[in-house]
C-alpha cells in the first residue's frame, strides 16, 4: 500500500483514464443483466443477462470494495512475513504460489453445497436466489472468508475455535465449539440424504457409485506401494476408470445385474452408514486421499465444462423470475416464505460458515503475503458463488412443471404421473403425465418424481444444457455424468466429515477418560466414529422414513446450521476488527454479522414458534399428535406409525433448532461482553497476534503482477543470483 | 512459435504438479538442503507415507467443505 501510494506516477494516472472506461463499462454490463433480470415480465430470459449480471458484480466487488478491505481496512501489510514463510517446514507450512494456492483454496470450499441449495431455493423463481447469490457473496461471504483468512495468518494459521477461545473467551469458545460439532452432524445427515435421494431405484447410479470404491483403493495402493507420489499419473488413470464405470452403468442397468443395484431409500441408508464408518477407520491412504484426488479433479474438470456448456448454449430460463411460493410460504419444497428461508436455503454460494473452518485450517500456513488475502479469500469465494449462480441456471432452464414434480414429497403430489401431472399444473406450471413420463425415459430413470434433494434436479438441468451440445442421444449419459459427481464428492464428504467429528469428540471425551485423546488408540477410534456415523446415520434414516417429505424437514435445519456457523465466523472477525484497533471498520463483518443473525434467528423462531404446521416444528407435533390422541390418519401420513414418526421427527428438529440458536446467542453475547469491555478498557483485552517479522519473498498481490511487481521479482531474483 | 507452444505445455505441467501436490517432496528435499547440504532427506517414498500419515493423526488438514 505505501509503495503504491508513493509511487503515484503520472503513468499510473495515464492508466487510470483507461481505467474508468474499462471499469465504466464492467458496471454497464453487469447493470444490463440486472435490469433485464428484473424487469422482464412474462417472456423467456435468455440465462446470458444472469452471467453478465453476476459476473459484472463480481468484478467491481473484487476490483473496489475488496481492495479497500484488503488496503484500508485491514491493512494488509506486504513487507510483514506469513507464517508460510517464517514457520517453513516443507511440509503444511510452505509459501505456496498465489495461483496454485488459489486453485487449492478454491477445491476445498466448493462442495455440493453450492450445487444443492440454489437449485432448492428456484421454486421460489430465479430472481430472490441469484440477487442473494450474488449481493451475499460481495458484502458477506467473500468478506467472511478474506477477513477470517488475514487474522488467521496473522496468528500462524489457528483455526476459529481456537480464534473464538482465545479472543472471545472459554464460554463463547466452547458454545462454539459444540456448534461446529452439531452442524457437523446435520451436514453429514443432509448431504448423504441427497445421495439417497439420487441412488435409490437407480441401478445405473448405484453401479457407477459403488465402483468409486475399488477405483479408489487401487489408487491408494498405486501411490502408497507402486509408484508413491504420482498424483496426476493415478488420477488420470482413476478418471479414465470412472468414466468407464459410468458408461457400464448403463450396461448393468440394462442386465441381468440390475435387480442387485436397484436398491431401496432404505437399504442404501446401511450401505451408507457402513461405508462411512469402515472409510473413516480405514488409513487415510486407502480410501480418502486417492478419493479426494479423483472428487477433486472431477469438481475442477466438471465445473469447467459446465461453465463453458452455459456460456456457449446461453440457455433460456423457463421459471418464472418469482412464484407465487415466494410470497405465500406453501411451496413444496421447503416451507416458509421468502424471507428468511431463501437466505437459509441458499447458503454455500453466498454466505457459508463451513469456509471459515478451511480459510482458517490449510490455507493461511501456506500464503505468501498477507495483501494475497483478496485473491485467495475473497477471489475463490467468488468463484463458488459462479458455481451456485450455474445451478441457478440449471434448475431453471427445466420445465417448471418437472421441477416441482421433481421436488415435491412424494405425500403430495402421489406417485403416479397422472396424480402429479394433476397436483403440480392446479399449481399452475402444467405438464402432461406423458411428458413427465417422458422426461424420466430420457435419461433412463424409471421415474423422476419426487427425486428430492436437488441432485437430480441439477443432474436434468445439467443434461438439458450439455445435450444442446452434444446432441439428445448423450442426455443419459450427462444426467448419470452430473450424478456421480455430486455424489462423488459427497461420499468424501462424509469420510472427511466423520473423521472431523470424531477427532472433536475424541479430544472431548479425552477430558472424561484419558486413553481417548490418544487419537490412535483402536477402541476409541472405533467408538468414537460409531458415535459419529450413529448420528449422522440416524438424521439420515428419520429422513429417509419421514412422511412428510426429508428434504422438506431437514433441510431448513441444514440451513439454520450453517447460517448460525457463519455467524459465529463474523462474530470472531467483528471481534478481532474491534480489538485490533479498527473500530470504525467494524461495520465490515458487523452489518453482514447483523444481516445474518437477523435471518438466522428469525428461521429458528419461526421453525420452533410458528403457528403455521408446515414452518413451526412444535406445532406441527401438536396437529399431529392431537390427531393421534382423536385416533385420526391425517395426510400425508398414511398409518398410525407414520404419524408418530411425525411427532418424535418434528420433537427432536424443534428442539434442535432451539439448541443452536441459543448457542449462537451465547457466543453472540459473549462477544458483545468483550467488544464493550474492550471500547471502555482497552487496556484489559489481550490480543494474540504474532509478532512482526519483515518478509524476505517477493511475491505479486493479485492474479496478474503489476508492472512494479514484475520489476520487484526480477529484482529479487538478480539479487539472489548475486549474493 | 515453437517457444511458446513449450512454455505453456511447461505452465500446465508446473501447475497441475503444484496442485497435486506432485512437486512438494522436491521442494521438502530442496528445504532441507538449503539449511544443511549433507543432511539425510527421506526416501519418496518414506516422505510421501509420512505425508498422508499425518493426516491421519489430524483429520482437519485437508478438511473439504460441503
Amino acid at each position: 500500500m505505501r509503495t503504491a501510494n508513493a509511487q503515484n506516477s503520472p503513468r499510473t494516472s495515464r492508466a487510470s483514464a483507461r481505467t474508468v472506461i474499462v471499469w465504466t463499462i464492467v458496471a454497464l454490463v453487469g447493470a444490463a443483466g440486472w435490469a433485464v433480470l428484473a424487469l422482464a415480465r412474462g417472456e423467456e430470459v435468455s440465462a446470458a443477462w444472469m452471467v453478465a449480471a453476476a459476473l459484472g458484480s463480481y468484478a467491481i466487488g473484487y476490483r473496489f470494495y475488496a481492495k479497500f478491505i484488503q488496503y484500508k481496512v485491514l491493512k494488509a501489510d506486504r513487507t510483514r512475513a506469513t507464517p508460510a514463510e517464517r514457520l517453513d517446514n516443507g511440509i503444511d507450512f510452505q509459501p505456496t504460489d498465489r495461483r496454485v494456492l488459489l486453485g487449492h483454496h478454491f477445491a476445498a470450499i466448493a462442495g455440493a453445497g453450492p450445487l444443492v441449495g440454489p437449485v432448492l431455493a428456484a421454486q421460489m423463481g430465479y430472481l430472490p436466489g441469484t440477487i442473494w447469490i450474488v449481493a451475499g457473496v460481495i458484502f458477506a461471504g467473500a468478506v467472511q472468508d478474506m477477513v477470517v483468512l488475514f487474522f488467521s495468518t496473522r496468528r500462524d494459521g489457528r483455526s476459529l475455535g481456537q480464534m473464538a477461545r482465545e479472543e472471545i473467551g472459554p464460554v463463547g469458545g466452547a458454545a462454539a465449539l459444540l456448534a461446529a460439532f452439531a452442524i457437523m452432524i446435520i451436514l453429514l445427515g443432509v448431504l448423504s440424504l441427497v445421495v439417497v435421494n439420487a441412488l435409490a431405484e437407480s441401478p445405473w447410479g448405484t453401479f457407477s457409485i459403488a465402483m468409486t470404491i475399488p477405483i479408489a483403493l487401487f489408487m491408494g495402493f498405486y501411490l502408497r506401494v507402486l509408484r508413491p507420489g504420482r498424483v496426476t499419473e493415478v488420477s488420470l488413470i482413476g478418471v479414465a476408470l470412472l468414466l468407464f464405470a459410468l458408461v457400464s452403468g448403463r450396461w448393468v442397468a440394462e442386465s441381468s445385474w440390475a435387480d442387485a443395484f436397484t436398491l431401496a431409500p432404505s437399504t442404501l441408508v446401511i450401505w451408507l452408514v457402513a461405508y462411512g464408518f469402515v472409510a473413516s477407520i480405514l488409513p487415510v491412504w486407502m480410501l480418502l486421499a486417492p478419493r479426494d484426488y479423483l472428487s477433486t479433479f472431477m469438481k475442477i474438470g466438471t465445473i469447467g465444462l459446465l461453465a463453458l456448456g452455459v456460456v456457449f448454449t446461453l440457455p433460456t430460463l423457463r421459471m418464472p423470475a418469482v412464484t407465487d411460493f415466494a410470497t405465500r410460504g406453501d411451496g413444496p419444497v421447503f416451507s416458509g416464505a421468502l424471507f428468511p428461508f431463501v437466505f437459509i436455503t441458499i447458503a454455500c454460494g453466498a454466505l457459508s460458515g463451513f469456509h471459515a473452518l478451511i480459510s482458517s485450517g490449510t490455507t493461511p500456513k501456506m500464503i505468501q503475503k498477507e495483501t494475497q488475502v483478496r485473491l485467495i479469500g475473497y477471489g475463490s469465494m467468488l468463484m463458488e458463488s459462479s458455481v451456485a449462480v450455474m445451478a441457478l441456471i440449471a434448475a431453471s432452464v427445466i420445465d417448471p412443471g418437472l421441477y416441482f414434480a421433481m421436488n415435491a414429497p412424494a405425500g403430495v403430489i402421489g406417485d403416479t404421473v397422472q396424480s402429479a401431472s394433476q397436483v403440480v399444473t392446479g399449481w399452475g406450471y402444467s405438464i402432461s403425465p406423458d411428458a413427465l413420463a417422458e422426461a424420466a425415459r430420457q435419461v433412463e430413470e424409471a421415474s423422476l418424481l419426487s427425486r428430492t434433494g436437488g441432485a437430480p434436479t441439477l443432474a436434468v438441468g445439467v443434461s438439458e444444457i450439455f445435450a444442446q451440445v452434444t446432441g439428445d442421444g448423450m442426455r443419459a449419459f450427462w444426467y448419470h455424468f452430473a450424478i456421480m459427481f455430486e455424489a462423488l464428492f459427497i461420499l468424501t464428504a462424509l469420510d472427511a466429515g466423520t473423521r472431523v467429528g470424531r477427532f472433536m469428540l475424541q479430544d472431548t471425551l479425552g477430558n472424561v477418560y484419558r486413553p481417548f485423546r490418544n487419537i490412535s488408540w483402536k477402541p476409541g477410534l472405533v467408538i468414537t466414529s460409531g458415535i459419529v456415523c450413529g448420528l449422522w446415520g440416524y438424521f439420515l434414516w428419520v429422513g429417509v422414513h419421514e412422511p412428510l417429505g426429508g428434504i422438506n424437514q431437514l433441510f431448513p435445519v441444514f440451513g439454520i446450521s450453517n447460517q448460525l456457523l457463519a455467524a459465529v465466523a463474523l462474530t470472531v472477525s467483528t471481534t478481532l476488527l474491534v480489538k485490533s484497533g479498527r473500530l470504525k471498520w467494524a461495520w465490515i463483518t458487523g452489518v453482514p454479522l447483523a444481516w445474518d443473525v437477523t435471518v438466522t434467528l428469525t428461521a429458528s423462531w419461526q421453525k420452533v414458534f410458528s403457528g403455521d404446521p408446515r414452518v413451526g416444528f412444535f406445532k406441527q407435533r401438536q396437529v399431529y399428535q392431537d390427531a393421534i390422541d382423536r385416533g385420526e390418519v391425517i395426510a400425508p401420513a398414511k398409518t398410525m406409525d407414520d404419524m408418530r414418526t411425525v411427532v418424535t421427527n418434528s420433537t427432536v428438529d424443534g428442539v434442535l433448532t432451539a439448541v443452536l440458536a441459543l448457542l449462537i446467542v451465547i457466543v453472540l453475547a459473549d462477544a458483545i461482553r468483550v467488544c464493550v469491555r474492550h471500547v471502555r478498557r482497552p487496556s484489559l483485552s489481550t490480543l494474540s497476534e504474532a509478532p512482526y517479522v519483515e518478509s524476505k519473498l517477493v511475491a505479486p498481490d493479485g492474479l496478474f503482477p503489476t508492472q512494479e511487481e514484475k520489476e520487484a521479482e526480477r529484482d529479487a531474483v538478480r539479487a539472489g543470483q548475486s549474493g | 512459435m515453437r517457444s511458446v507452444l513449450v512454455r505453456v505445455v511447461e505452465g500446465v505441467r508446473w501447475y497441475v504438479r503444484e496442485l497435486t501436490g506432485e512437486s512438494t517432496y522436491d521442494r521438502y528435499v530442496a528445504h532441507v538442503r538449503a539449511h544443511d547440504p549433507d543432511a539425510r532427506v527421506p526416501s519418496r517414498r518414506e516422505f510421501e507415507r509420512l505425508r498422508t500419515d499425518r493426516q491421519d493423526a489430524d483429520p482437519r488438514q485437508g478438511f473439504r467443505c460441503c
